[in-house]
């Protein structure tokens, strides 16, 4: 198939090492703090977003792509950059709009998503 | 009845417990207990719409078992303690409406069990026949009050504890054959500032080691008067720390002492981490004795 | 307290040194792997948008609609627990472990109605990492408006 021929190796395997570590520093957080996964959630976001801001963030995603745009601080990167995109088209309107259209896809899906599991299954007793 | 010491209330008439009467959920089935369960569940929900509603029936069967077991006909029981760690202690509220016996519904959380059976010993003294006690407690419930959603997959660590899924309940009576109450030593509230909402042992321990010197104090005893000294769910962490604090105080209570969080779950088998049982729980507040 | 344990401080200590730690070498590595798993299959999504000619901005769509509808998915069958048992942060820092943290709540209160429960408590885990997260993009824009708002005017 030509898409595998033309698949850039290098780039996946930069994706899964910079996608792995950005997992293990949220391991540590978890064994090494009593910070709870929300806390430790809303810490990779907002962090995301102030790299995101400052413009170095996609600095990492060139870099790592999906790697660096998968984890969460990517969700929030997602974020700065589409309020700056929108500001630069929109003007101070844009500080309101951007954010949220940049990540649009992703809440609705897990919004939907969440519904339709909700509708169709039932939490089980964990064995473990 | 009299209180002797600081905390210690010594009985004269000393209420008996006539009939007890526990079920309990399949992770407990497959514990080295399971024996002494009067019914195991092969399913949590028991074919319930909601963990709730479960842990309500099987409060409502456990009660129902132990009235028959004891041969107490309900009209004749005075007074109903029973509690559990949902709010506003729905499983037992629900699980006894149809009981019709004058309620009292508590709340000491890993003490529940032991604050009913003394607050029923004391009814006892004063005049009362019979006295139910009744815990409760439910693995998913209790996740979702206090923790996460049971699907969400996070990891639980090492020091974390298990919610036994079981109810447990015991007839008392002022005259019959049966373990006899003598004293109740009541806690007080010890906290030494433990943060760690997945390492409940090491915040209910030095509680524990209060209540128990309190005891010792009051009574005059020692470890060695006791076949067995029990406490509820301080776990394995727990368990380790209240033998140390009572070790560096000069009372060795290894060779009788044991936690019920311990002996209800394997952990090799069972991967509960430090688990919690909370049905014969001794717990924090108080400490009984057999005669 | 009788004779140990004085203070709340040396309390912590003594069981700082009592309770088992986690077993943090192998939790990394399996965050690690599993991580990076889950953002190499982003990465072949994103990649094969591209090459179906999508532009980027759609492409990362589309690789954060699957892998949240991959989550709910695993969520719904009741396996995405027993990953994250394993997994960790592995599973939790990609959209993944966002999209399992709507999900979750969303079962759980089921019982407790659609509007009330499922409706209203879906956001229980999820919903501080949105107020978080818009509010701070809301902060970083207002900062490049006022610090470029002559470009942006002009």
């Amino acid at each position: 198939m030509e898409f595998w021929q033309n698949f850039d190796w290098s780039l996946l395997l930069r994706c899964f090492i910079v996608g792995g570590f950005i997992c293990i520093i949220g391991q540590i957080l978890i064994d090494k703090t009593k910070l709870t996964p929300a806390r430790i959630l809303v810490m990779f976001v907002t962090i995301g977003t102030i790299l995101g801001g400052l413009g170095i963030y996609k600095y990492l995603v060139d870099f790592a792509g999906c790697g660096a745009t998968v984890p969460l601080t990517g969700f929030g990167n997602n974020l700065a950059k589409g309020t700056i995109e929108a500001v630069k088209e929109n003007g101070f309107i844009g500080i309101f709009t951007g954010g949220l259209k940049a990540c649009a896809g992703g809440v609705a899906a897990a919004v939907f998503f969440g519904y339709i599991a909700s509708l169709i299954s039932k939490p089980k007793m964990k064995k473990q | 009845m009299q209180k002797i010491g600081k905390q210690t209330l010594k009985f004269d008439l000393k209420p008996i417990i006539l009939e007890t009467a526990c079920i309990a959920g399949p992770k407990e089935a497959d514990g080295p207990l399971a024996k002494y369960f009067d019914e195991c569940l092969e399913d949590e929900m028991w074919g319930e719409k909601s963990w709730e509603k479960a842990e309500s029936k099987i409060v409502k069967e456990t009660v129902n078992m132990l009235i028959s077991k004891s041969g107490v006909p309900s009209d004749k029981i005075d007074y109903c303690f029973a509690g559990d760690l949902l709010n506003q202690c729905i499983s037992s509220s629900f699980g006894l409406r149809e009981l019709n016996v004058p309620f009292y519904g508590i709340f000491g959380a890993c003490s529940t069990f032991v604050e009913g059976l003394q607050l029923a010993s004391v009814f006892i003294e004063g005049g009362v026949n019979y006295a139910i006690c009744s815990a409760s407690s439910h693995f998913c419930s209790s996740e979702r009050q206090f923790r996460f959603p049971l699907e969400l997959g996070n990891q639980r660590p090492p020091t974390s504890q298990w919610t036994v899924t079981a109810c447990g309940a015991a007839m008392l009576a002022k005259e019959g054959d049966g373990p006899k109450i003598t004293y109740i030593t009541t806690g007080k509230i010890v906290d030494m500032g433990i943060k760690d909402a997945n390492n409940m042992g090491a915040a209910m321990a030095p509680a524990a080691f209060d209540s128990l010197m309190t005891h010792f104090k009051d009574t005059g005893r020692k470890p060695s008067d006791y076949d067995a000294i029990l406490t509820g769910d301080l776990g394995h962490i727990g368990k380790d720390i209240l033998i140390d604090l009572c070790d560096n105080a000069g009372y060795n209570i290894k060779s009788v002492y044991n936690d019920c969080g311990v002996l209800i779950f394997d952990k090799l088998t069972q991967d509960t981490h430090s688990r919690r049982k909370w049905m014969w729980m001794l717990c924090k507040c108080i400490f009984w004795i057999f005669i | 307290m009788d004779n140990m344990m004085e203070t709340a401080k040396e309390y912590q200590e003594y069981v700082n040194q009592k309770s088992p730690n986690s077993p943090i070498w192998k939790n990394c590595f399996n965050a690690f792997w599993i991580g990076g798993l889950i953002c190499s299959i982003g990465q072949i999504i994103f990649s094969f948008c591209l090459y179906k000619g999508l532009d980027e901005t759609t492409s990362g769509t589309i690789v954060s609609i699957t892998l949240i509808a991959l989550s709910a998915f695993l969520t719904a069958l009741n396996w995405f627990n027993k990953i994250g048992k394993i997994a960790g942060a592995g599973s939790l820092i990609p959209i993944t472990g966002f999209a399992n943290s709507i999900v979750a709540p969303a079962m759980e209160y089921k019982s407790e109605g659609y509007v009330m429960g499922v409706g209203a408590k879906m956001f229980t885990v999820a919903g501080p990492v949105l107020v978080y997260g818009i509010s701070s993009g809301i902060i970083v824009g207002l900062i490049y408006f006022l610090f470029n708002a002559q470009a942006v005017l002009v």
